[in-house]
C-alpha cells in the first residue's frame, strides 16, 4: 500500500474547529449547543486531571516544572492518536472530537501555565532553567504528536478516509 | 470546592476557546492557525496578571483556581497547538509551521510579561 501525501490526509489542521466543510444556507445557524456542551464537559474533565496531577506532583517555585511538562506532552501524544483514529474512522459521532480533543485534551494541556511559568523562572533568576524547560517542552510536544500521529496512521493500515 | 472552582472555570474556558477559534478562523481564509494563537496569548496575559495579582495580595488563591487552573488552563492548549504544527509542517507549509511554533512561544511569553508588568504597576 502506497503511503499517502500526507496533506491528502483526511485530517484538518485545526483540530477544534474545521470550517472547511460546505457552509450552511444564510439564515440557518448552526446548532453549536451540543458540541459547546461536550466541549465544557471535556474541558472540566481535562482540567480536573491537569489539577490532580499538579497535587499530585508539585513543584516549588523555582524549580523545573516537570508536570506541566509532562501533562502537556502527554495530551499532545494523544491528540496525534485521536486525530489519526478520527481521520482513518469511516463513521465516528460528530461529538467525538469535540469531547475528546477540543474539550478534555484542550482543557487537560495548558499554554498559559507554560508561558507564565517561563516567565516566572526568568524573572526570579532562573534564566537557565527557564530557557531549558522553554525549549525542551516545545521539542518534546512536537515529537510527540508527530510520534503518536504517525504510528497510530501506521497501525491502522494508512487508511486515509 | 478547590475541585469545584477548577470544574467551573474550565467548563467557561473550553467553550471559550472553541466559539473564539470558530469565529477568528471564520474571518481569515489563511492556513496560519489564528484562531488558537488568539485564545493562548489571550490566556497568557490574564494568566499572568492573575499570577501577579495573587503574588502581590491583590487576589486570593481561590480567585487563583478558578481564572488560572480553571479558565485560563482550559481557554489554552498545547495539544491543539503541537497539533497544527505537525499538520502545516506535513502540509508542506513549513514556514507557516516554523512561524506558528515561534511566534506562539514568543508571543504567549510576551503576554505573560505584559501581564505581569499590569500587575505590578497595579498592586506591586
Amino acid at each position: 500500500m502506497s503511503e499517502a501525501h500526507p496533506s491528502k490526509l483526511n485530517e484538518p489542521v485545526d483540530s477544534d474547529v474545521d470550517l472547511h466543510v460546505p457552509p450552511r444556507p444564510a439564515g440557518r445557524p448552526e446548532r453549536q449547543g451540543p458540541v459547546v456542551a461536550v466541549v465544557a464537559l471535556g474541558g472540566a474533565i481535562g482540567a480536573v486531571a491537569r489539577y490532580g496531577a499538579s497535587l499530585l506532583w508539585p513543584t516549588p517555585p523555582g524549580a523545573f516544572p516537570w508536570t506541566t511538562l509532562a501533562v502537556n506532552v502527554l495530551g499532545c501524544a494523544l491528540i496525534g492518536v485521536l486525530m489519526a483514529v478520527v481521520g482513518g474512522a469511516r463513521s465516528l459521532h460528530p461529538l467525538v472530537r469535540p469531547f475528546l480533543g477540543t474539550g478534555v485534551l484542550g482543557g487537560f494541556t495548558t499554554f498559559s501555565t507554560y508561558a507564565v511559568d517561563i516567565q516566572h523562572l526568568l524573572q526570579s533568576g532562573e534564566a537557565a532553567t527557564g530557557l531549558a524547560y522553554l525549549a525542551l517542552t516545545l521539542l518534546m510536544a512536537l515529537a510527540a504528536v508527530w510520534a503518536a500521529a504517525t504510528g497510530t496512521r501506521r497501525i491502522l493500515g494508512g487508511r486515509t478516509r | 470546592m478547590n475541585w469545584l472552582l477548577v470544574i467551573v472555570g474550565a467548563m467557561a474556558g473550553a467553550p471559550l476557546r472553541y466559539l473564539t477559534d470558530r469565529a477568528v478562523q471564520a474571518r481569515h481564509d489563511t492556513v496560519f492557525p489564528w484562531g488558537t494563537f488568539t485564545v493562548n496569548v489571550v490566556g497568557c496575559l490574564v494568566l499572568g496578571l492573575l499570577t501577579g495579582a495573587v503574588a502581590a495580595g491583590a487576589a486570593s488563591s481561590q480567585v487563583q483556581l478558578l481564572f488560572g487552573t480553571g479558565l485560563c488552563g482550559a481557554l489554552t492548549t498545547y495539544s491543539t497547538f503541537s497539533y497544527e504544527t505537525l499538520r502545516l509542517a506535513e502540509g508542506g507549509a513549513r514556514f507557516f509551521a516554523v512561524a506558528n511554533a515561534a511566534a506562539s512561544v514568543v508571543a504567549g511569553l510576551g503576554a505573560a510579561f505584559v501581564g505581569a508588568a499590569v500587575a505590578q504597576a497595579l498592586w506591586g
